[in-house]
């Protein structure tokens, strides 16, 4: 027993608290989040030794109903969720702070008290040990992402955080609500068990099916085609909220569930004996393949990175299904590679439009020489989705590729391929617009607001670092494919 | 028999009422009132306390001859199946009267009594053990539940208190033939626990379950037997309105426990299918009912059918979890919407409107009130960590047990819910404040918030720590199915 895991929790907690206690002092409740997120940081780093050498931390704080407790687990997966929502948190904060005050934006304090309120959810969801209780911190995390969603308030935010609530919602009282009932009336218990809890259970393979497809389109956060348009829609959201919450936090809590149901709930063996791995590899082939086609054609730079997201969110389930020890390990560390580059990209977007105004690609010719820092971490965060060494990127793809070849399964390989050039063909034209388009006639000179642009810096430093320097992500990986 | 602490509970509020009578300051009345209830309420508190969760047999009985010829008794006793409605009567009963407060503007003395008089039948129904006695609380009911509706309620009042007159009052006469039926077919006992062995024939029982199923399926409500509850629910006064969401459609569902599953096990059996039929067509129906509503009582009244939809179909589940998720969502159900027609009340207070389109932006101008009414939408639309979705978790998890396709189609129900309700709280509470504009809304007050905490406390309690509230009905639950499959596996 530990109390590290509701610790971390009671952090991004308190936090939030607060900034509501705060709420008339500005200064000291925008310091409350930079600090805190350092705090948690440093605690969540504080476990990781143990988990890197295949230990746990638990926590059961009491039985909910039986066979199903209230209990938090730190793993090898769960640590790397909360490694990285934990280390970009305290980029995102020092981002968020120059952002906000640059824009003059409205309805800080709500801002500040939801954001601090989804990291806690996040964690809950990363050490959460079995359904039940990822369920809950699951669904807080739609709940408290929602004002942030709509936080413009006009009609464009009303439409967005709409769309956003009816995917999330109608995806989880459905769904996930019918997996969960099921797989409890089956199983007793929704506990997590390595190897699978339901592998062990006698069922019909039609309902276990069923089963199977209402866990993987019940998590909607993974936005898995054809639930993925909430993606989009909640670019609507400050720029802050898509970069940590909707490039990193919420979708990855997505993936991070449908990967705790493949391993954990269903287990390789059942998901192979099933046919679902073969089933799920194609419907994320398809995402990954169709996504990228989609974002090629977007003008709105983070429409064009939402759907860049989807895109590769679809990667980390693609190595989860393909079932070889070494494309495992390439989805696990995805999660983190995808993290660092696209945070940067979110940061540049935000970056621009805080100097600029500007969203539209077409119109950022020559914004590069205005905006030198930002439009150089947007190439760096650029070469990280592509998957050009040294950035993480070219690591986890490289895995991927690897374990694709080793399973025998070129078709994947085919589509790592394809839609690697399709992320060069929908990411370097801006880097090229920015370096060598035209400026437009007549428009003034603008400049890097500091506290915009230090931590989008910092976040392209890291995504490289995390390529040259893979070695913590692939031991949790491993130890997680152990 | 030791201190009769069951029947101090029942009658403390009758006694109560006799001194209301003899008041005249309207203060003074209402502080009685309120004394009473809450001194009842810490009763209920004890009676909750010292409940022995280690057996299924009947607590606190007491036992008097009152028409010994017919061989009628006062028997009142709790189990696990009815302590909680106890508790859950009397704490609603001092929230309606803090609820009262200040929106009965006449007759303050007649709805006192009337309030507290209907408090104690509610609580007779809970416990009577004797089937005759059971019937005359459970008929006496009706006139002060009429009187609440009929004098203090909105514009339609008479049209909605005869309507829920009617509709009760004809399942009741069918009740009575089944009693009576019951009567010389059981063995000339009204012993609610001897009935529950008579050996009846699988002809009789399907009779009888009919009969009974008609009278129950009016108070749960069950479709198409529903209409006169909107109606009553948007006529009634505030308290009037929590009495029948937070209890009196208990008693529907209550009844199907305390009689037809126990009595009636082999046609319980039979026609659970048919049950669940009904159960999934409420949970459906009601919710799209109340996705089309406007009108804010309307829409919580729509969804208690589908919510209740969801107890009928633990209920008929006939399995450990179904049922003991249906009791535990009775309860649930009580506490939430009992709280959003508070919420629905105090609104109206400060707006005198029920109109959801009048609203929005509440947020801004009584955070704290939307905070609140935030958190029992979320539990009424079974946000996991809030007491609904355990409910609902056990509920479809026996449901998938014993009818998968039907359960699969409830969940259409859990969708409505999210829909229904998440909106409605988007156009109530968020965006621009336009509630400001109009009206002069001011934030909750001490006696609201006093009246809100403890419903609040529940609802979280409830969704992450069920166990102390399981344990009390599990052992009752269990011994209701060996009942029930004990005599269907004897045939």
């Amino acid at each position: 027993m530990s109390i590290r895991p509701l610790l971390a929790i009671a952090i991004a907690g308190l936090a939030s608290g607060l900034v509501l206690y705060l709420r008339d002092r500005v200064g000291p409740r925008d310091l409350v989040s930079p600090v805190a997120s350092v705090v948690l940081f440093a605690l969540v780093a504080s476990m990781a030794p143990r988990v890197l050498s295949g230990g746990t931390y638990e926590l059961v704080l009491f039985e909910v109903l039986p066979g199903v407790d209230f209990a938090f687990r730190v793993d090898a997966l769960g640590m790397v969720f909360a490694t990285i929502s934990s280390l970009l948190w305290i980029f995102a904060s020092i981002y968020t702070i120059g952002y906000m005050h640059s824009l003059g934006e409205h309805a800080q304090t709500r801002f500040y008290i939801c954001f601090a309120a989804s990291l806690a959810a996040a964690i809950g969801g990363a050490f959460a040990a079995n359904l039940f209780t990822l369920v809950i911190f699951y669904e807080v995390l739609s709940l408290v992402t929602y004002p942030l969603v709509y936080h413009h308030e006009d009609n464009e935010a009303w439409d967005g955080s709409r769309k956003y609530l009816v995917y999330l919602m109608g995806a989880s009282k459905s769904a996930l609500l019918a997996a969960i009932a099921l797989t409890y009336h089956l199983a007793g218990t929704l506990d997590f068990v390595p190897g699978g809890l339901l592998a062990g259970v006698e069922a019909a393979p039609v309902l276990l099916t069923v089963v199977y497809f209402c866990y993987l389109f019940g998590f909607a956060k993974a936005a898995l085609m054809p639930l993925h348009a909430w993606l989009p829609a909640a670019m609507v959201a400050p720029t802050p909220v898509s970069a940590l919450l909707h490039a990193v936090a919420v979708v990855k809590m997505g993936v991070f569930c449908v990967l705790r149901v493949v391993f954990d709930v269903f287990g390789t063996g059942l998901m192979d004996a099933l046919g679902l791995a073969i089933a799920t590899a194609y419907l994320a082939s398809f995402t990954i393949l169709t996504a990228s086609i989609y974002a090629l054609t977007r003008d709105d730079l983070k429409a064009r990175l939402a759907y860049s997201t989807v895109s590769q969110l679809s990667y980390i389930i693609l190595g989860a299904v393909l079932f070889s020890p070494v494309a495992m390990v390439g989805g696990i560390i995805h999660i983190a590679a995808h993290a660092f580059s696209k945070i940067t990209l979110f940061f540049c977007a935000g970056s621009i439009y805080c100097a600029t105004g500007k969203r539209k690609i077409s119109e950022m010719g020559g914004i590069g020489r205005q905006l030198p820092w930002t439009m150089a971490a947007f190439f760096v965060g650029s070469l990280g989705m592509i998957g050009v060494p040294p950035a993480g990127g070219f690591v986890s793809k490289w895995y991927l590729a690897w374990g694709s070849v080793e399973g025998g399964q070129f078709v994947f390989l085919v589509v790592l391929l394809v839609s690697s050039i399709l992320n060069a063909a929908y990411f370097l034209p801006v880097s090229y617009i920015a370096f060598f388009g035209k400026e437009a006639e007549g428009e003034s000179r603008v400049r890097e607001i500091p506290l915009v642009t230090v931590p989008l810096v910092a976040t392209g430093i890291l995504s490289l670092l995390m390529g040259i320097f893979p070695g913590y992500f692939i031991t949790l990986a491993e130890e997680v494919v152990r | 028999m030791g201190f009769p602490l069951l029947s101090l509970i029942i009658f403390l509020p009758v006694a109560g009422a006799v001194v209301v009578l003899f008041m005249r300051d309207a203060q003074t009345i209402k502080w009685t009132a309120f004394a009473v209830t809450l001194v009842d309420f810490g009763l209920c508190l004890l009676l909750l306390l010292s409940f022995d969760t280690s057996t299924h047999e009947m607590q606190f009985a007491e036992q008097r001859n009152w028409i010994p010829a017919l061989g009628i008794k006062y028997a009142v006793a709790v189990d696990g199946i009815s302590v909680l409605f106890v508790f859950l009567t009397a704490l609603l009963g001092w929230i309606c009267v803090l609820a009262s407060w200040n929106a009965i503007a006449k007759m303050i003395k007649a709805f006192m009594v009337s309030l507290l008089t209907m408090q104690a039948l509610m609580l007779g129904v809970f416990s009577a053990l004797d089937l005759f006695l059971f019937y005359v609380f459970w008929e006496a009911m009706l006139v002060p539940m009429y009187a609440i509706i009929g004098i203090w309620g909105g514009e339609r009042r008479v049209y909605a208190a005869f309507k829920f007159f009617l509709y009760t009052l004809a399942g009741s006469v069918l009740f009575l033939i089944g009693i009576i039926v019951l009567y010389f077919q059981g063995g000339r006992t009204f012993d609610i626990l001897a009935l529950m062995n008579a050996d009846l024939g699988f002809v009789t029982q399907a009779w009888l379950f009919f009969a009974f199923l008609i009278a129950f399926a009016v108070k749960v409500p069950m479709v198409p037997v529903h209409t006169w509850l909107p109606d009553a629910h948007v006529e009634a006064p505030t308290a009037g309105s929590i009495i029948l969401a937070g209890v009196l459609l208990k008693m529907g569902t209550y009844g199907f426990l305390r009689f037809s599953l126990p009595m009636l096990p082999e046609a319980s059996v039979h026609f659970s299918t048919l049950m669940l039929v009904l159960s999934a067509v409420a949970i459906v129906y009601g919710g799209l009912l109340a996705l089309a509503q406007d009108d804010l009582k309307k829409l919580v009244a729509y969804s208690s059918i589908s919510h209740m939809g969801f107890v009928t179909l633990g209920i008929f589940a006939l399995n450990s979890r179904g049922v003991t998720g249906g009791i535990l969502q009775m309860f649930n159900h009580g506490i939430t919407t009992g709280a959003l027609f508070l919420f629905v009340g105090l609104m109206y207070e400060r707006t005198h409107s029920r109109s959801i389109a009048d609203y929005g932006g509440l947020m801004k101008i009584a955070p704290l009130c939307s905070i609140f009414l935030g958190l029992f939408t979320l539990s009424s639309m079974a946000l996991p960590g809030l007491n609904s979705f355990v409910g609902e978790l056990l509920i479809l998890s026996g449901a998938f047990a014993a009818n998968p396709l039907l359960a699969g189609i409830s969940i259409l129900g859990a969708v409505l819910a999210a829909a229904y309700l998440l909106s409605m709280f988007r156009r109530v509470a968020l965006g621009a404040a336009r509630v400001g504009e109009r009206f002069d809304f001011w934030d909750l007050d001490r006696r609201e918030l006093a009246s809100i905490l403890p419903l609040a406390v529940l609802v979280i309690w409830i969704g992450l720590y069920p166990k102390p509230f399981l344990s009390i009905i599990q052992i009752s639950t269990d011994h209701l199915l060996t009942q029930v499959h004990e005599k269907e596996g004897a045939e």
